[in-house]
Parts: structure tokens; C-alpha cells; sequence
């Protein structure tokens, strides 16, 4: 396993959890059900990647190697990506993705909130500017769990079921390592397990008016934030590092 | 989810301006209708504001009315305010 600075793990982490999920969201693009939905997707993914290339772009200057955000992006492989397991599952139907989208936002817009108030003016500074996105894409992703599950009874059924089945990856978001606890200690990141009340009051209030019932408590996966990825990260990777690994240093 | 309704969007490009007809789009309600039209129309900064109307709300003129309607006023150029000198910085008239 790659060791890297623990403010440059905690970086890759919010970095790599930002652009596996912008790349994961991009795949619908021109595929999405319906045009709105389409656009709606691809802004999405265009906000999750303009704030991945804030935190790869600082984690590259601390780490002192000479990467820069294409460096970071495009030349590590599976084991040195730090994102969390949630944000590499595949698309699958549209419950699915909105599911998984629903779970992450109502989580990353109170990480961002949190460091708001950094020690590290960087780390406020992009946390503030990726905010005003984060704070759309949450009432967005709500909204439709809303209407799906609240639905007809076919997207009530397949909207129950995304639910159940990305809930086994949000145990992951609220872990606390030693790369962490060192970050919290110098007050740069937030503690995350604070949050967690916060988030699951606002999950639960979601699924209920969703008219959907929770998901049944259940053994939780974790490990992509160490870099134990599941096989999906490496077909993800293999499709949006091809141009550069094929043809490096190319330019449009 | 060809049978939403349709909606007209209108998008005020800048304060003072009046708001334009952009285009349209499928929501079932207002606020699906408010949500679709940030994401397809103000992606490239292209407004302050939005409104919103259910197409099937909007009363519109026949085309067959046309020469009814509008060839009468075609001849009346001494309806047109072109005969006074505007200052060269009123703007949007």
C-alpha cells in the first residue's frame, strides 16, 4: 500500500471521492432517461470534477513530488486512489445512481460545512466554493428520492431497493483512521463521526417522506479509503486513464 | 416521461432587462420545472431569474387571424415614435 503525508491522504481522499463520482455520473451522459436529466447529470459531474482538481492540485503541491492534478489523476492506479467505496458502484438503473447520489450528498455538504472553518485558509476556501454546488445537489438528489419513492408503485420498488443496497457503504464515510486523527489534532479536517447524527436525521427524514422504510441495519464495507478497492474502481480507471496512458503528454 | 406537461421558460438575462422566452421543457410541477430550468438554461451564466408557465396556460393568437390582426397597422407608419431623435445613451427601447 502506498503511504502518502497524512494531509495528502486526507486531501485524496475528499479529491478521489469527488472525481470517481463526477467520472461515475459523466457515464450517463447521453443516456440519462430524459434531456433534463441529462443536463442535470453532466452539471453535476462538471461541479464534482472542477472541485476534485482544487483538492488534487494542493495534495500534489504538499506532496512535493512534482504531480499535478492530471498527474494525480491519470498515472496512479487502483491502490493509490483513496476515494470511498460508495462513489465507484456502478450507475446501475436510475434509482440506483440517485441513491447513491442522495447518500453522498446529504454527507459531503456537511463535510464541506465542517471545513468551512479550517485552520488551512485552503482547505476553507475550497469547502466554501464547492459549497454553494454541494448545497443544489443535495436538495436536488432529495427531491427525487422523493418523487421515486413516492412514486408509482414500479419506482417505489426499485427506489426502495437502491436504497437497501448502497446503504452497506455509508458506514465508510464516518471513519476515523490515524491519517484523520492527526488532520483533526491540527485542526486542518473535521471529525466526521460528528456528523453522523446529522446525517442520518437527514436521511431518515428523506426516506420517510419518501414513504420508503430504512434499510435494515447491516454489516458495513469500508477500505477504499486505504486504497482497498473493489474491481469496479480498476474498469472505471482503465476507461478515463486510456487517452493519456496510450498517448502521454497529449494535448488537444 | 413524454407525458409531463410542458413548460415555457423565461429567463431575465441581466437586472433591468426584461425577462426572454428560451425555450421549454417536461416537469410534472413547478418545482421540478424550477429545478429542470436552471440545469438546461442558465448552465453558461445566462441569467439572474426565472419564470416559469404551463404551456396549456398560455393563450395564443391562430395563425389564420395573421391578416386579420396584423395587416392593418402595416400602413400606419405615423404610429411608429421614429420621428423624434433619441439620446444615444437610453438603451433597450
Amino acid at each position: 500500500m502506498t503511504a502518502y503525508e497524512p494531509k495528502v491522504e486526507c486531501l485524496l481522499r475528499l479529491g478521489d471521492t469527488a472525481l470517481v463520482l463526477g467520472h461515475r455520473l459523466s457515464e450517463w451522459c447521453a443516456h440519462a432517461p430524459v434531456l433534463e436529466e441529462d443536463l442535470a447529470l453532466s452539471n453535476t459531474a462538471l461541479d464534482l470534477l472542477g472541485q476534485s482538481r482544487r483538492w488534487l492540485t494542493y495534495a500534489g503541491e504538499l506532496e512535493g513530488k512534482g504531480r499535478d492534478e492530471d498527474d494525480l489523476a491519470f498515472k496512479r492506479d487502483t491502490h493509490e486512489y483513496r476515494n470511498v467505496l460508495l462513489v465507484e458502484q456502478d450507475n446501475g438503473n436510475y434509482a440506483d445512481t440517485l441513491a447513491r447520489q442522495f447518500y453522498f450528498d446529504v454527507w459531503h455538504q456537511l463535510v464541506l460545512q465542517h471545513l468551512t472553518s479550517s485552520g488551512d485558509k485552503r482547505v476553507a476556501e475550497t469547502a466554501r466554493q464547492a459549497l454553494t454546488e454541494v448545497t443544489y445537489h443535495v436538495r436536488r438528489s432529495s427531491d427525487l428520492v422523493i418523487r421515486l419513492g413516492d412514486g408509482s408503485e414500479e419506482s417505489r420498488r426499485r427506489m426502495q431497493a437502491a436504497i437497501d443496497e448502497f446503504w452497506i457503504f455509508t458506514g465508510e464515510l464516518f471513519e476515523v483512521d490515524e491519517a484523520d486523527q492527526a488532520m483533526i489534532g491540527e485542526g486542518v479536517m473535521g471529525d466526521v463521526r460528528l456528523l453522523k447524527d446529522a446525517w442520518c436525521a437527514r436521511v431518515t427524514e428523506v426516506i420517510q417522506q419518501a414513504q420508503l422504510r430504512l434499510p435494515p441495519a447491516s454489516a458495513m464495507r469500508s477500505g477504499g479509503r486505504r486504497g482497498v478497492h473493489s474491481e469496479l474502481l480498476g474498469y472505471l480507471l482503465a476507461e478515463m486513464q486510456f487517452l493519456p496512458r496510450a498517448y502521454p503528454n497529449t494535448k488537444w | 416521461m413524454s407525458e409531463l406537461p410542458l413548460w415555457e421558460v423565461f429567463i431575465r438575462s441581466q437586472h433591468g432587462l426584461a425577462h426572454k422566452h428560451v425555450g421549454s421543457l417536461h416537469a410534472s410541477d413547478a418545482q421540478m420545472a424550477m429545478a429542470h430550468a436552471r440545469d438546461v438554461y442558465t448552465r453558461r451564466n445566462e441569467g439572474v431569474s426565472i419564470w416559469l408557465v404551463r404551456s396549456a396556460d398560455i393563450t395564443a393568437s391562430a395563425p389564420g387571424d395573421k391578416d386579420a390582426l396584423f395587416d392593418p397597422s402595416n400602413d400606419k407608419v405615423y404610429r411608429h415614435p421614429s420621428f423624434f431623435p433619441m439620446p444615444e445613451e437610453i438603451k433597450h427601447l
